[in-house]
């Protein structure tokens, strides 16, 4: 009688065949990314170790000289990189102190409806495309400033690196405020027990128990500072110059160039595949991306350690 | 086949069952008398046991479950109601630290064999959750959900209806079927997921607490339509309620903390003359 | 005898005067964004003021401020996000779903998802150099046409349509999944029944969101080679395109006062109505369901 029962539970070869092929075509788009990541590695090596056959990279890294296209061609990346880094202090200058201050506020002080009505509002901030931030910083930043620093070039490092400052400021605002709130309030509530004031809570235990979020946050942020391109190319200018210590004032008042900018002024050129300065293009590319890649996998690092801390 | 009780039942085999008919409510107010024994089991459990990682949930449960019967499944919190239930449809097989040893068989077959495919068994055996959970959709395409994704469209409409006829929901919807079914209530939620449950025309249906989130008034309803279900289906209920229990069903088992199912029997005994004293213990509620 | 001078049924008050300055102090910082680009805004519109209007929507650029328009990079860019939405779409929900529903926890899975967080930071001039190395130099499909134009950026915004994806999927109650198979339903009848319909809603913000990031995109558009000046509409996929960005940053080139604060500004109000546009239909979509369940 059993056997008039018995079920027939085998598999379907149709559906499981079926099954599998759904599971791999899904598989193939996650791989994609995958596929993405070697792409631009290979794109930016091939072309970056032709270019080292021809100039020696120790030449390329120390080099303090950056004209690709005009006679003498020199390829000293130097003056790229510390162009690249006035533009990422300046906007650190405006950007971390602002950024973690709004993190702060959002988490500690503001009402549930400020918050719904600032997070929105600071999203954006990071929302408005860098090409019209570089129209804004040409525009009206710089002569704004003119009006401070009479002296100041039509491109300038001063502008570029405060609305880069701006535009990054939800970056550092909302990692940090994630870590925040993340915070038990058991910990805010200890703090109170014993008497403390809100600032004494926001500064004596949220922010060091949100210190690696913090950090994470602030990694990013610059990272993005280094990659940013439109607004640096649009207002700081197009001149490549080592960075002259002895006058810092001169450092953000005149034009410079950044490792991005320099790029853009030769994708836009008419250089051809098979020139030095078409090669030399991949070159700076890659750099740009070493730095870029490294930065996010350290925040990713810090990050997932405090994702780790309370749970 | 075996068909003996050997683990734990006292046989107390009495071939009353002349009336080929059980169910009918028969198995309610403790009746004495046990009613039926003597039937085939559909679904038995040999030296099963469950893991979460390295923790033992389920330990050596040997358990012959009889067809178109109420089978109630107590014991306290923890003790692996819900790990038994999902092992005999394979839910655990989405838990990815779950691990079962021995042998579960329904209808002779054991489903844990490398043949057997999980979503073929689940369509011969219907579960229901303890927490309503209708899909976003209209009350009509929830309880079509299980014909079409088994491709047995035909007669749509009708078996539609029947659904909801013996799930005792039809004449609350019947006006509404192309109504969203998030907007009815939790009882009749529940009703909607029975129906569901029991659309495709399964041979067994697992609840797992079903009436633990309703109402009093929507409980009742529930049984009710458990002990007419039992007519026609093998029902398998984990339940808290003692009383819910010792109401609905014709066998009780009885789990405790560790995974061990301590005794097996016809519900009347397990309530009134239960062989071990850990079982009167729980069930007079002096722990658990 | 004591001599106690302290009251000790009152409490001196703490001073609060370092708790105001500091809400102060945070308050004024998160305004100080807000209100800069806020003014910024105000600037610009002022600006675009007798500038933007129909002749300048509907004309091809020109040397002459009067006779200025946006028109082929309108149109360019509205092309452009259709064949991005094409692309990303489809693989982004794709990647989202292999890695939410299918992918075992291990450390492949672990190394894809390092993998999308990490390409959502690399800078988008990169992407561009990915694009002008591969897709122009390599297979040859033009430089700065539709379809290398689609897919350099698609690249570039699949990450972010795919963490979105994920999250929405991630949403999705697992009462639902266990709920379908129970029914006897297979792996992808859940998904195509059950998780999809459910976190659609939230795939579709994140995906227009994200579209509205790759409008605004013009460093790839330079390096794969997109043209400074286009009179036309494009009539095909490898035609060469512009864009509005694009169209943005050759005019920020012109020093002519009656481009830099007359047609440059009227560009840029252009484009933040049509990214506002999108935007408000992302978060259309997403309040019209939120209030739904
Ligand atoms: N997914 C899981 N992963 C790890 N351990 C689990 C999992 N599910 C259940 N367990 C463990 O297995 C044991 C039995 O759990 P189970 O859910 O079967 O108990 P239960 O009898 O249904 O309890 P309750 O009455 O509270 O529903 C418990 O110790 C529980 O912690
Ligand atoms: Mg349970």
């Amino acid at each position: 009688m059993s056997s008039a029962n018995a079920p027939d539970l085998t598999r379907d070869d149709g559906r499981t065949r079926r099954e599998a092929v759904v599971r791999l075509v899904f598989f193939v788009c996650a791989v994609l990314s995958v596929l993405t990541t070697i792409g631009i590695v290979l794109t930016l090596l091939s072309d970056s170790v032709a270019f080292f056959a021809e100039v020696s990279p120790v030449q390329f890294l120390t080099g303090t000289s950056w004209s690709p296209a005009n006679d003498p061609v020199n390829f000293g990346v130097l003056p790229l990189v510390t162009g690249t880094l006035v533009i990422t202090i300046g906007a650190a200058a405006v950007a971390l102190p602002i950024g973690l201050l709004t993190a702060i506020y959002l988490s500690e002080y503001a009402s549930d409806r400020a918050r719904s009505v600032l997070k929105p509002a600071l999203e954006v901030l990071a929302g408005v495309p860098t090409v019209i931030y570089g129209y804004f910083a040409l525009v009206y930043v710089t002569p704004a400033l003119a009006t401070i620093f009479p002296t100041i070039d039509t491109f300038n490092a001063l502008s570029a690196s405060l609305i880069v400052g701006i535009m990054i400021i939800p970056m550092v605002s909302s990692i940090s405020e994630d870590a925040m709130s993340a915070v038990p309030d058991s910990l805010r509530n200890a703090s109170y027990g014993l008497g403390a004031t809100k600032f004494t809570v926001s500064t004596s235990v949220v922010v060091p128990a949100s210190v690696s979020g913090i950090a994470s946050s602030f990694i990013l942020a610059l990272s993005r500072a280094i990659g940013e391109t439109m607004a640096v190319t649009i207002a700081a200018g197009n001149t490549p110059r080592l960075v002259d210590l002895t006058d810092p004032a001169g450092v953000f008042l005149n034009s410079i160039q950044t490792m991005t900018a320099a790029m853009v002024q030769l994708g836009a050129s008419d250089v051809t595949g098979q020139s030095i300065a078409y090669k030399s293009l991949f070159a700076v590319g890659l750099t740009l991306f070493v730095i870029t890649f490294a930065m996010n996998l350290v925040s990713e690092w810090i990050a997932s350690r405090y994702r780790e801390e309370y749970r | 086949m075996t068909q003996q009780n050997v683990t734990t039942s006292e046989s107390d085999d009495d071939s009353s069952t002349a009336s080929p008919e059980p169910g009918s409510g028969i198995a309610s107010n403790g009746t004495a008398e046990a009613e039926t024994t003597t039937t085939r089991s559909v679904i038995e459990s040999r030296n099963l046991d469950v893991y979460y990682g390295e923790e033992r949930a389920l330990q050596e449960i040997d358990i012959e479950i009889p067809a178109e019967k109420v089978t109630a499944i107590i014991g306290p919190s923890g003790c692996g109601k819900s790990t038994f239930l999902r092992c005999i449809n394979r839910m655990n097989d989405l838990v990815d630290s779950a691990r079962v040893e021995g042998e579960l068989l329904f209808e002779g077959k054991n489903v844990y064999d490398a043949d057997v495919d999980p979503v073929a068994l689940r369509r011969r055996i219907g579960m229901v959750f303890q927490a309503p959970n209708p899909f976003p959709k209209s009350i009509y395409d929830n309880v079509a959900y299980g014909l079409r994704v088994q491709d047995d469209t035909e007669n749509l409409d009708e078996r539609v209806e029947t659904a909801l006829r013996r799930a005792a929901l039809w004449d609350e919807v019947n006006d509404r079927l192309d109504e969203s079914a998030l907007d009815l209530s939790g009882g009749q939620q529940q009703r909607l997921c029975i129906a569901r449950a029991i659309a495709p025309d399964p041979d067994v249906l697992l609840m797992d607490e079903p009436a633990s989130a309703l109402d009093p008034v929507a409980t009742s309803q529930i049984e009710d339509l458990i002990e007419e279900l039992a007519q026609d289906y093998t029902v398998v209920i984990v339940t808290h309620n003692m009383q819910q229990a010792a109401r609905i069903s014709d066998k009780t088992a009885v789990f405790l903390t560790g995974g061990e199912l301590v005794e097996f029997d016809d519900t009347s005994v397990v309530f009134e003359n239960p062989e071990h004293q850990r079982v009167e213990d729980y069930i007079t509620g002096k722990f658990g | 005898m004591a001599t106690d001078t302290r009251d000790s049924t009152s409490f001196e008050r703490v001073s609060r005067a370092k708790d105001i300055a500091f809400e102060y102090l945070t308050l004024g910082a998160t305004l100080l964004g807000i209100v800069a680009l806020a003014v910024l805004l105000s600037y610009v519109a002022v600006d675009a003021v007798g500038w933007l209007n129909w002749q300048f929507l509907t004309s091809p650029p020109h040397p002459m401020p009067e006779k200025a328009g946006i028109f082929p990079a309108l149109v360019g860019s509205i092309f452009l996000m259709l064949l991005i939405a094409l692309i990303t779409f489809p693989l982004g929900v794709g990647a989202a779903v292999y890695l939410e529903e299918y992918a075992p926890d291990s450390r492949l899975t672990k190394f894809i998802q390092l993998n999308i967080a990490n390409l959502a930071g690399v800078p988008s001039v990169v992407y561009g150099l990915l694009g002008l190395g591969l897709f122009v130099q390599l297979v040859s499909l033009g430089y700065g046409s539709l379809l290398v134009a689609g897919f350099t950026i698609s690249l570039l915004i699949l990450p972010i349509v795919i963490i979105s994806a994920q999250e929405a999927i991630q949403s999705v109650p697992d009462s639902m999944r266990q709920a379908s198979y129970g029914m006897g339903a297979t792996k992808w009848q859940t998904i195509k029944n059950v998780v999809l319909p459910e976190s659609l809603p939230g795939i579709l913000t994140g995906t227009i969101l994200a579209l509205g990031r790759a409008i605004g995109e013009t460093a790839p558009l330079i390096m794969i080679g997109a043209p400074t000046t286009v009179f036309g509409v494009p009539n095909g996929p490898l035609a060469k395109i512009s864009a509005m960005p694009m169209q943005i940053y050759t005019w920020a080139e012109y020093p002519d006062k009656a481009f830099q604060h007359g047609v440059l500004a009227a560009g840029v109000v252009t484009l933040l109505v049509v990214l506002l546009s999108i935007n408000s239909i992302a978060i259309l979509i997403r309040n019209r369901y939120q209030t739904q369940s």
